[in-house]
């Protein structure tokens, strides 16, 4: 089966370089431009991994992870940050949101997909 | 070969293939108590052994000194081979021994790795891809339940070739939400790997992740003694208000512990058995209609505690049936596996370089039928490569990769399963197929034939499409077998081919041999059944639809397109005669495998329901235009009819004596 990936970026180069890496590795992939559009289309794309940028304009990241957790569709499903902070503080915050683990930008396909794969319950 | 020392061709598969054969024929042996052709293991295993002397002339030795003919080819290879014995010394002694090494690991996960999305079973999956692990649960943890400490302890045991790092790496995202040890047993056979064996904790080594272990580490780690739950999700018996979580967890644990060290919960049954009861089920079917009808025709059934009563009797047949009809479903994968290796072997032999594509291999078909698919397939597979397929040179010539291409694939088509054999090879010579059976007086020397029914040719008996007696084809049984054999599955087979695009034989299968959902419609006066998975709609034409083209055909406008009609009580020569339309008839829009569509016209719609097929071919022989027949609620007997051959306008070839009937 498919692995479906929502994946919210703001930049659209990261969004169109992670959906290219994704799809080339047989995964579905939904994008959003930030945290609020992700929330908006959680239902719809009822995805098995989350991939979240921290830094976005309207919800951030970190606002992104807690919507997914206190969410009744996709409270369990595991969420990748994908970010440039690697700040142990920005990590802890992230992971007292929920958040399922943090990947440093720039990413490396290989990684990306191996990690997306560990995690994804399919 | 692993190390790198023997490349993998097609020749060395082809001998690791045989030795497998050899293996499997050798336990069946043993299981017998019978022996074994001695001389024939012995050019086995001399085949085998001048293949690693090709590699390794160092190890041939062994293999020569009883056999002088051996020993003298063993001398060429030596000569051949000189220098090889340098390669040894750069692989370090040892170092293929040394793979295997014992991890323990020990995974004690907080409650916040459930919350953050991880799934520890996952992680467990990813192990399990690494080497050969086994999963063990500790509940003692989950006994004494303790809001902050792990519920539950997990041991494995990971026999892994790969390094600490790699199993590191797994966990590299649960890392902070659990207490997580790997130890190495000095279980190290060849012990020459650089001083890392032994057993040493993890932790001091691990990159902090800040905050996640300090929570941790102030929790007393939970003791773990060694005392694997054996079975059941027998989990501590606590307070009902208290247990949800780790009781849950532990609910969960036991399957997929089973899962992990492969031991599904399955029943072997004696296959008679199951077809005995499916028997069965079908005359439950067939007694659960009848009575069902003996109840309307008493005028009981308006009575609504009967009516619900009734329906659910009806529900739960068909349940029940469809359960027993589960029990038999396989998926075609190791159908398709084996095929995988005859079209190996088929072009090995046809020294043809085939590409081998499979699709819906999960597609799930009754295990009678999977069974008696292997011998059409491998024949339409050979074919298809031996024929189907040009050389390399012709190929390139054609501007097409020099590789040829085999898909087969299998779905589920509307209520059918159908699997079909693609080659992109250069499609059925037609000229030579028809000059052919005009050779051999199968269709007269002035036929004007179809490209589609030149292609049929192929299927006719007598019709076989060698040019030249291969090891792989043309002996004396042709694709007629083939479509026998499927037909008497209840089966078709067609046959589309494109001239230097490649031929398609698609084999149209009905999902389980038992049952069928039916049309139950009038005829001249006769009940008949239309399969109701090849009814696209039906129709009430007005006559402003129909238009007369000759004589005898008409054809109907179905939204600008133009369908043939179909009367089927002439088909039959039922003594009502034709021209249902003439009294205010239906018509069946059906479609056929080909995806072409006619009209069939009928007096009446009954009903629509799920009959019992009875074969008439084990009795009668094939009957045209009749799939099989069936019995209704009333115990009367009606005639399931076979659309395909009623599209075609022809009976199917084996009987011939019908076909006066041909438009």
């Amino acid at each position: 089966m498919n692995i479906r990936v929502l994946a919210i970026d703001d930049s659209r180069t990261m969004r169109d370089l992670l959906r290219a890496a994704l799809e080339k590795a047989g995964f579905w992939v939904a994008t959003a431009e930030d945290g609020a559009e992700a929330v908006e289309q959680l239902e719809a794309a009822a995805p098995d991994v989350i991939i979240t940028d921290i830094n976005m304009p309207r919800l951030d990241g970190f606002g992104v992870i807690e919507a997914v957790r206190g969410s009744r569709c996709a409270a369990t499903v595991p969420i990748l940050v994908l970010s440039t902070e690697s700040s142990p503080e920005m990590k802890n915050r992230a992971r007292m949101s929920g958040a399922t683990g943090w990947i440093v930008k720039p990413f490396d396909d290989a990684r990306l997909i191996s990690a997306i794969r560990r995690v994804a319950r399919v | 070969m692993r190390s790198g020392k023997l490349h993998l061709t097609p020749e060395i598969l082809r001998v690791f293939y045989r030795a497998a054969d050899r293996l499997a024929d050798l336990v069946a042996l043993g299981a017998d108590d019978e022996m074994w052709d001695e001389p024939a293991l012995r050019r086995q295993i001399d085949e085998i052994l001048a293949l690693s002397c090709a590699a390794e002339p160092a190890a041939a030795s062994p293999a020569s000194p009883d056999d002088s003919g051996d020993a003298a080819a063993d001398g060429d290879l030596l000569a051949q081979f000189t220098p090889t014995a340098l390669d040894f010394s750069f692989v370090p002694p040892g170092q293929e021994a040394a793979a295997f090494r014992r991890h323990r690991i020990t995974f004690a996960p907080t409650a916040e790795l459930f919350a953050n999305g991880h799934e520890p079973v996952h992680l467990f999956r990813e192990l399990a891809a690494l080497g050969e692990l086994n999963v063990e649960a500790q509940l003692d943890a989950a006994a004494a339940w303790d809001a902050d400490a792990p519920a539950i302890v997990w041991t494995l045991t990971l026999d892994t070739a790969q390094t600490r790092t790699e199993i590191q790496e797994i966990f590299e995202f649960a890392e902070p939400f659990a207490e997580i040890r790997i130890e190495e047993d000095g279980h190290d056979p060849a012990g020459t790997e650089s001083g890392t064996s032994g057993s040493d904790a993890l932790a001091p080594e691990r990159a902090p992740a800040p905050g996640a272990m300090a929570d941790i580490a102030s929790n007393d780690p939970v003791p773990i003694d060694m005392q694997p739950l054996s079975t059941g999700p027998a989990g501590p018996a606590r307070g009902t208000e208290q247990v949800d979580a780790p009781q849950g967890a532990a609910d969960r644990a036991q399957p997929d512990k089973a899962v992990k060290t492969g031991s599904r919960a399955t029943v072997r049954v004696d296959l008679e058995l199951v077809d005995a009861l499916i028997n069965m089920v079908g005359e439950l079917v067939i007694t659960q209609s009848v009575m069902n009808q003996s109840i309307v025709e008493a005028g009981l059934a308006s009575d609504r505690r009967m009516a619900s009563t009734l329906e659910e009797f009806r529900t739960l047949t068909r349940q029940i049936q469809e359960g027993v009809m589960a029990i038999r479903a396989q998926s075609v994968k190791p159908l398709f596996q084996r095929m995988g290796r005859i079209v190996r072997e088929t072009a090995q032999i046809a020294e043809k370089n085939v590409r081998f594509v499979t699709e819906g291999e999960d597609t799930e078909v009754d295990r009678t039928v999977i069974e008696r698919l292997v011998d059409p397939l491998t024949h339409i597979l050979r074919n298809a490569i031996d024929h189907g397929l040009e050389h390399a040179e012709r190929r390139r010539a054609a501007g097409k990769d020099p590789t040829g291409t085999v898909t087969l694939s299998a779905a589920h088509r509307s209520g059918r399963v159908v699997i079909e054999v693609k080659d992109d090879g250069g499609g059925v010579d037609r000229d030579k197929v028809l000059a052919s059976a005009i050779a051999k007086g199968l269709v007269p020397a002035n036929a004007n034939l179809s490209p589609a029914e030149i292609d049929r040719l192929l299927f006719t008996p007598g019709f076989s499409t060698a040019s030249k007696v291969t090891n792989l084809s043309g002996r004396g049984v042709g694709m007629d077998v083939v479509n026998n054999e499927i037909r008497s599955l209840g089966g078709r087979v067609a046959i589309i081919s494109e001239p230097g695009q490649g031929t398609t034989i698609s084999i149209s299968l009905p999902l389980t041999l038992a049952v069928l959902d039916g049309m139950i419609v009038d005829v001249g006066g006769q009940t008949m059944v239309v399969p109701i998975s090849a009814i696209v709609e039906t129709i009430r034409p007005q006559p402003s639809q129909l238009h007369w083209i000759g004589p005898e055909a008409r054809m109907i406008s179905v939204r600008d397109l133009m369908i043939p009609v179909i009367d089927l009580a002439a088909v039959f020569d039922y003594a009502g005669g034709s021209g249902a339309l003439e009294r205010e008839g239906v018509l069946l829009l059906v479609e056929n495998d080909r995806g072409e569509q006619r009209a069939l016209a009928v007096d009446r719609i009954h009903d629509q329901r799920q009959v019992v097929i009875k074969s008439l071919e084990s009795n009668y022989g094939h009957v045209p235009y009749v799939a099989a027949a069936t019995i209704l609620g009333d115990g009367q007997i009606a005639l399931i009819v076979d659309l395909d051959e009623i599209t075609q306008g022809t009976p199917a070839l084996p009987t011939p004596p019908q076909a006066r009937k041909s438009a």
